[in-house]
């Protein structure tokens, strides 16, 4: 699959209430590539609520139905629901939430969704923050992190939702990246092509909530990768197999980069090397990920 | 048309899904648990042929219907107390939404502490949220009320969810008599539902983004502007099942030896149907009393309250009390006759808590209306609790 | 496109639903066709779609749209796009 073989046609309207550099809008334009016309999109309180921006236009081009910040999921079950009574179970249902509207509080509604075999595609496009308010922390936000809630850094390691899905024994879930685009329409497509709830999270550097130039946003995603902190991979019929630099990592065929290859160019960790470098934070951080990386290890055989 | 002897939870569960609905997504709560019991054995005789739901909350069942309802389908659940005070904010959802939901609302007190038995503080202090609100006093009437309520709320110009609450226990779990028309004749009754939006790929819409002041006022507007439309279409609804089935509940109030009263007594759902009872020993008694039976708190029925203020006395009971000032039905019917009516008001609180409230209270409570004896508003039995 | 009568809030799709844009710019991305390898990173990481993508597989910039972010000029890997400041008007 290369990009030039992807759709043309676009479903997100240019002129968005969205950021410049934003990777919210960037992961939707490559995922409704994959997806198409035919989806319907429930959208909770989030970051692209506002970016769908002001009634009475909408920069959407495909149904989407707004809800509460807590009820994604539970709504996207309704709309199944009902398109399956219509006759209409070809049309995807896309829930397209936040980490706040799936790490935190909508964890139950996706949780319940997951557990009623709901037909449709959960995508979190994780910021690890709480973006939409104005970057609060979530339980996404990781170790160390400025946010305006935790403005000496979090004290406490992010949970590992992937792990979380897992434990569903749905289908099909995948962890990806708004830098790797052929991947991500890859895993859409082939989520579509899945009976029952599928579960997708997506990597998104915010530059307004991390702290970091928005030329960059590309960039950041994949020294996510390289350094470890974040892994790429897909798990299917109870198997997970890593992909790309994350698999590398995972055989131990490449060293990942070390954290402050990643962290450092962020604003939100610039208290990790302002006005002195904190050693004892970077060791506790390179340790978790190792931990990380060794129970991954143990998953995947 | 068939006799079914049953509790109204299971009268109720018959009504939704004789009403065809396509989606119901409810979550169990004593005392509305026989409700989704009920639809859930009709899943397994085939009778329900739609989608049920089993969600894991309230407020992902109100979510659940919200969404299927927005994708243009008819939608039933049902809640009570807690489970209703848990979808707060998606019945607020709903009503904005304009998404003709119909849920029936069993009227069982609020904890803490833990508390199963009747009092209607559950519904009532939802009374803000654009839902039209019915309080039945019979197996019977909870039947005929599903039904109509479908067709009211689906109505064009109305659009708003329905609410359809009865008290625990007293209703819920009492079997009655109540004659269940055939299928054939709901049908023609109730016809398929069609939205007036939906979720369309063929027609792409957002629902629900950033809306300006100027433009929210002109919904809320439009929203209230739905529920006088209810005004208007409730009793030619009303007239129509009567024409249909013989059966007439009252449209926004029913009316009980009111013609020549100089006394009126206003009670809702379970203590209305003691009312009854009540207003024929003291009418033995040679008293001028009449009963009219609130069924419909919202849309409020001030044009009718202020008719009956023309001749009589009121005496309001309500099961139900906003802490810090009084009884709902009290405080709205004193409202509407502000200006335009100077009869007397006199207000009790019953029944809170579950407190039984037979006839006999009843009769105490406008016994002693009648000799004077209350200064304006008073909590019955409070005494002796 | 269906309209429909009840008063809520639905609101109907439209390019440019926060206006044009291209007024939100500091830096604009100025594209070099002979340096152009059709790769189409730019078209596939413009967070605003605002990078066409011509029938040649070289690629317009929609100017009226476009914020200036620079992610493309980033992620071009042959400096067909290069970010220049806005000429002050």
């Amino acid at each position: 699959m290369a990009l030039k073989d992807l759709p043309i046609e676009e479903c997100v309207l240019a002129g968005s209430a969205a950021c410049p550099g934003c990777p919210a809008t960037l992961a939707m334009r490559t995922v409704f590539k994959a997806l198409g016309k035919n989806t319907i999109m429930i959208v909770p309180a989030c970051c692209t609520a506002v970016i769908e921006s002001l009634h009475p236009h909408t920069s959407i081009g495909v149904p989407v139905m707004n809800i509460a910040f807590e009820a994604a999921a539970a709504g996207a079950s309704g709309v199944e629901a009902a398109l399956r009574q219509l006759g209409k179970g070809d049309t995807t249902v896309l829930a397209w939430a936040g980490d706040g509207g799936t790490y935190d509080i909508g964890i139950q509604a996706l949780s319940g969704a997951i557990e009623r075999q709901t037909n449709f595609i959960y995508i979190c496009y994780n910021n690890q923050i709480y973006s939409n308010t104005g970057i609060q922390r979530s339980g996404a936000t990781p170790y160390a992190a400025w946010t305006t809630t935790t403005v000496g850094g979090k004290t406490e390691f992010r949970k590992d939702m992937g792990e979380i899905i897992k434990a569903h024994h749905l289908p099909y879930a995948a962890q990806t990246c708004v830098s790797y685009p052929e991947e991500l329409y890859r895993i859409v497509k082939k989520a579509k092509g899945i009976k029952g709830p599928k579960y997708i999270e997506i990597l998104a550097p915010c530059p307004p909530g991390w702290r970091f130039p928005m030329e960059l946003t590309v960039e950041m995603g994949r020294l996510a990768v390289e350094t470890g902190a974040w892994a790429l991979y897909e798990y299917e019929d109870g198997k997970t197999t890593f992909n790309g630099k994350s698999k590398l990592i995972l055989e131990k065929k490449i060293q990942r980069k070390p954290i402050e290859d990643w962290m450092k160019l962020q604003g939100r960790f610039r208290h990790v090397f302002k006005p002195s470098f904190n050693k004892k934070t970077i060791q506790e951080i390179e340790q978790h990920i190792d931990e990380m990386w060794d129970y991954y290890r143990t998953c995947s055989q | 048309m068939t006799i079914m002897i049953d509790t109204g939870n299971y009268i109720a569960a018959k009504a939704a899904i004789m009403a065809k609905p396509q989606v119901v997504a409810a979550y169990p709560i004593t005392p509305q648990t026989t409700v989704v019991e009920g639809i859930a054995n009709y899943v397994k005789s085939g009778e329900y042929k739609g989608e049920y739901i089993c969600v894991e909350s309230e407020h992902s069942a109100m979510s659940a219907c919200i969404g299927a309802s927005s994708t243009g389908v008819r939608t039933f659940t049902a809640t009570s107390s807690h489970g209703l005070l848990l979808m707060h904010e998606m019945l607020h959802w709903a009503a904005l939404a304009r998404l003709p939901i119909v849920m029936c609302n069993i009227n069982r007190v609020v904890g803490p502490g833990w508390n199963i038995w009747a009092d209607e503080n559950d519904s009532i202090s939802q009374r803000d949220t654009g839902w039209i609100q019915f309080y039945c006093s019979s197996n019977q009437e909870i039947y005929d009320t599903v039904i109509m309520s479908f067709k009211l709320s689906e109505s064009l110009g109305i659009s708003l969810p329905s609410m359809i609450s009865y008290n625990a226990f007293i209703l819920s779990h009492t079997s009655m008599p109540a004659e269940i028309p055939d299928q054939k004749e709901i049908d023609a009754f109730l016809p398929p539902y069609k939205p007036q939006w939906h979720l369309d790929t063929k027609n792409p819409v957002t629902f629900g983004n950033i809306i300006v002041p100027d433009a929210y006022y002109k919904v809320r507007r439009a929203m209230q502007d739905a529920q006088e439309k209810v005004k208007i279409l409730l009793p030619k609804i009303s007239k129509e099942w009567k024409q249909h089935f013989g059966r007439f509940h009252g449209d926004f109030l029913e009316y009980y030896h009111c013609e020549d009263a100089d006394y009126i007594l206003l009670s809702m759902g379970a203590i209305g149907a003691e009312s009854k009872v009540a207003i024929d020993t003291l009418r033995q008694q040679g008293h001028k009393i009449g009963l009219a039976r609130v069924r419909v708190f919202r849309p409020f029925p001030s044009e009718e309250i202020l008719e009956l203020s023309k001749k009589a006395h009121l005496i309001v009971i309500d099961r139900n009390i906003s802490i810090g000032n009084e009884g709902a039905l009290f405080n709205e019917v004193k409202g509407c006759l502000y200006g335009k009516s100077d009869t007397p008001v006199t207000g009790f609180i019953a029944g809170l808590g579950g407190k039984d409230v037979t006839y006999k209270d009843i009769d105490k409570i406008c016994t002693k209306t009648m000799q004077g004896k209350v200064k304006n508003y008073e909590w019955y039995g409070l005494e002796e609790a | 496109m269906k309209k429909y009568d009840v008063v809520t809030s639905i609101s109907y799709p439209k390019k440019g639903a926060m206006g044009k844009t291209g007024s939100w710019r500091v830096f604009r991305p100025i594209f070099d066709k002979d340096k152009c390898v059709k790769c189409l990173r730019c078209w596939i990481f413009c967070p605003e779609g605002a990078i066409i993508r011509n029938k040649d597989d070289t690629i317009t910039v929609d100017y009226e749209y476009c914020k200036g972010c620079g992610i493309c000029a980033k992620e071009c890997k042959v400096k067909a796009l290069v970010m220049e400041r806005e000429e002050k008007k």
